[in-house]
């Protein structure tokens, strides 16, 4: 009880050096890397819903669908229907829920490895729209032209104001998945990754849990999504490919799956090695394979979920030393 | 805890991001940002472009009125939204003066929007999407490449006039780029009164084209197939396999014999007739100088993306001659670009229309076996094609650009 309330203080307090970090980013940062900056807490985001299902044991490999369906929503509401900002951003969340609650109805009847090619499945069927009906998505060219919102009277055009908002969503996001993580709803879901059966036999009608998360993970994906979609200006196929999928599920693995916020570090540091690696070398890809090599040989629970096991281990050998 | 640790590789690659300049020579150096794919399905043909952008440089050289000029190379993996971010890297973090790439279509589009905006003098040396210099032009992208349905229109008058081909038949890869080559083809060959029996589009890393190859229709005079890449290789080897190769004529968009795909490829290839703004065995003193030297440095037949990019480096290189290195002052610079031509590029004269799109020679080729190694032999040249052909401009951007239902066939 009490080491609980000492992790908390420590969580609240490492929350508040990241948000003061994070509002002083926009003075340190070039304009550049206050984009990345925006692009690691926009995957981060679609990472930490995905860790909202990889915590009920439901590991998909079809989020991309989501976070694509609603970026894809934003550029066709745009370019053929000239909406305004409120109106799409809350179209493209309500599209990617509704795809989810589709979705969810043929893929929570699954688990374990059936769910994950179930999963790939229907993200494909949705890359497969973006690719071929190409009078509406524009086809492999993609949709351009999505021009960054005014919130009220206040313009989002340039980047300092972009990244306060993506800032201020993404902020209040995580909150929201912390406060459903750590609900009764949420422990049911931990008891349901733990032992499904268990559940069942306890009272739970665990299908209903699963699909209910199901469905809420593909909202938040499709908040990121949104997100994105005025970030980069730009929509096409290649980000509903089996390859952004898999981009979101390393990220929740390299984090910790179940620690929410290792989601965030693994888009982080994903991120910044595709991004900036390649300037210093070729090999980029190596690098970053053997990250993910070393990530999954030494910190088995993800960057952040072995961090309480590498704490240990340093108090020990320490303890020796002395 | 949370996130520190991003935040703090996020400052740490921002401060470590300037590399000291290159001071060899006196005044400030010229930058490049160079951006195609290093990684993934086009790492390939992306290596050939850093070959030719790299030799053109070697040639023409790497200091103009003092100033150095300084090279960035980015690798876009092949992704749009990478290539979008390595651009957006490129001007706004290394300030680079002339930027050059991407390579496919969408990375293109990824970028037009972006770099419209910015303003930062852009080359399109590969990217062949028709609209970027048709109906979404930019005042400061040029296209030193080509547009895909430049080589399609007076290929198809070649088909008829020619061959005399009346009844065809085309395959495609089901894309963009696909569309514009078979749409541009279809187009001219019914202004030239052959009948497009059939079409089918094909998607993009099809291992197996028997389902597709069995529909070729007896009563055809030939087969026009648009293919590149791995899906090229693979056409070819099946089209002999399935009988057809001798019984059915086989002609092509100029990158299924292109030496990209060409290099992989056997004795399948041989006579294969396909039309391209670049001949590798093209016979002018341009040319064969160029093919030496590319093969003498890198042991390959240079390849259009080798050519498109050895030009491109000259351009800018003679561009900069006329601003005396000064590419800072963009207007003039871009004017300057726009001013270039070539009467001795390695694929013959070069000069911009007024859309930005070179006005060029189009070749129609046939793969022969010349040292033992497949070349592409000009059989016949069409002289300073634009990228409306005979059509007037105006009305010709008055129709859709090509898709997979324009022009309807069958």
């Amino acid at each position: 009880m009490k080491a609980h309330r000492l992790t908390r203080a420590a969580d609240l307090a490492a929350l508040a050096i990241v948000a003061v970090i994070a509002l002083q980013l926009p003075t340190v940062l070039s304009s550049f890397h206050l984009g990345l900056a925006m692009e690691i807490l926009i995957f981060g985001l679609g990472a930490m819903s995905l860790d909202l299902l990889a915590s009920t044991g439901l590991v998909s490999l079809g989020h991309a669908a989501f976070f694509g369906g609603a970026a894809y929503t934003i550029g066709i509401l745009m370019n053929t229907y000239h909406l305004d900002f409120p109106l799409t951003a809350g179209a493209a969340v309500l599209a990617a829920t509704a795809l989810g609650a589709l979705f969810g109805l043929l893929a929570v009847r699954t688990s374990g490895v059936y769910f994950l090619m179930v999963t790939l499945a229907l993200a494909q069927v949705v890359w497969g729209l973006a690719y071929r009906q190409s009078s509406i998505t524009g086809g492999d060219n993609g949709l351009s032209g999505i021009s960054r919102p005014m919130l009220g009277s206040i313009s989002l055009v340039t980047q300092r104001h972009y990244y306060y908002f993506v800032l201020g969503v993404v902020a209040v996001s995580a909150l929201l998945l912390y406060r459903i993580v750590h609900s009764p709803f949420g422990l049911t879901l931990k008891g349901i990754r733990d032992s499904e059966s268990r559940m069942k036999a306890l009272g739970y009608n665990t299908w209903l849990h699963k699909y209910v998360v199901y469905v809420l993970a593909a909202a938040f994906a499709g908040v990121a999504g949104a997100l994105y979609a005025y970030y980069n200006s730009f929509i096409n196929p290649d980000t509903v490919t089996l390859a952004q999928s898999a981009t979101f599920v390393l990220m929740v693995i390299l984090g910790g799956v179940g620690t929410l916020w290792g989601a965030l570090i693994g888009a982080g540091i994903i991120d910044l090695l595709r991004n900036q690696l390649g300037l210093y070398t070729d090999r980029w890809p190596t690098v970053m394979g053997a990250v993910f090599v070393l990530v999954v040989l030494f910190a088995r629970d993800g960057l952040l979920g072995s961090m309480p096991r590498a704490v240990a281990w340093i108090g020990r050998n320490a303890r020796r030393r002395t | 805890l949370v996130g520190v640790l991003v935040l703090a590789a996020l400052v740490l690659a921002s401060c470590g991001e300037t590399k000291p300049a290159d001071t060899g020579v006196a005044g400030k150096p010229i930058k490049i940002g160079f951006f195609a794919p290093g990684s993934g399905n086009f790492a390939a043909p992306g290596q050939d472009m850093k070959d030719g952008f790299n030799l053109g440089l070697d040639k023409y050289g790497r200091t103009v009125s003092g100033h150095n000029i300084e090279v960035i190379f980015e690798d876009t993996a092949g992704d749009a939204n990478t290539a979008l971010n390595k651009a957006r890297n490129l001007v706004e973090v290394q300030k680079v003066d002339i930027l050059v790439g991407p390579l496919t279509a969408a990375e293109g589009y990824a970028v037009r929007d972006y770099l419209a905006g910015q303003g930062t003098p852009t080359l399109f040396p590969i990217v062949s999407a028709d609209d970027i210099t048709q109906r979404k032009p930019t005042k400061n992208i040029i296209r030193t490449g080509w547009t895909s349905s430049q080589p399609a229109h007076p290929f198809a008058e070649y088909a008829a006039k020619t061959l005399g081909y009346k009844r065809m038949m085309t395959f495609g890869m089901d894309y963009a780029f696909g569309w514009e080559w078979v749409g541009g083809f279809t187009q001219t060959a019914r202004d030239n009164g052959i009948t497009i029996v059939k079409r089918v589009w094909t998607p993009i890393g099809t291992p197996d084209f028997s389902a597709y190859l069995s529909q070729i229709p007896s009563n055809i005079d030939g087969v026009f197939a648009l293919y590149a890449g791995a899906d090229a290789v693979r056409f070819m080897k099946q089209y002999k396999e399935f009988g057809y190769k001798g019984r059915v004529n086989l002609i092509g968009g100029g990158t299924l014999t292109d030496q990209s795909a060409l290099r992989s490829m056997g004795p399948e290839a041989l006579d294969t007739i396909a039309a391209y703004h670049y001949s590798d065995g093209l016979d002018t003193p341009a040319n064969k100088q160029f093919v030496t030297d590319y093969l003498a440095k890198y042991n390959k037949i240079p390849s259009y993306y080798s050519e498109n990019t050895f030009t491109t480096a000259r351009w800018i290189v003679q561009a900069l001659k006329a601003v005396n290195g000064n590419a800072t002052d963009r207007d003039k610079f871009l004017k300057a670009l726009r001013g270039v031509s070539f009467t001795d590029a390695p694929r013959g004269p070069v000069k911009l229309d007024k859309y930005d799109n070179p006005v060029q020679n189009i070749y129609v080729n046939q793969v022969k076996m010349i040292d033992g190694r497949l070349r592409n032999v000009p059989i016949s040249t069409y002289k300073d094609v634009s990228q409306f052909w005979t059509y007037k401009p105006e009305t010709y951007l008055q129709q859709p650009v090509y898709t997979r239902d324009f022009p309807q066939c069958c």
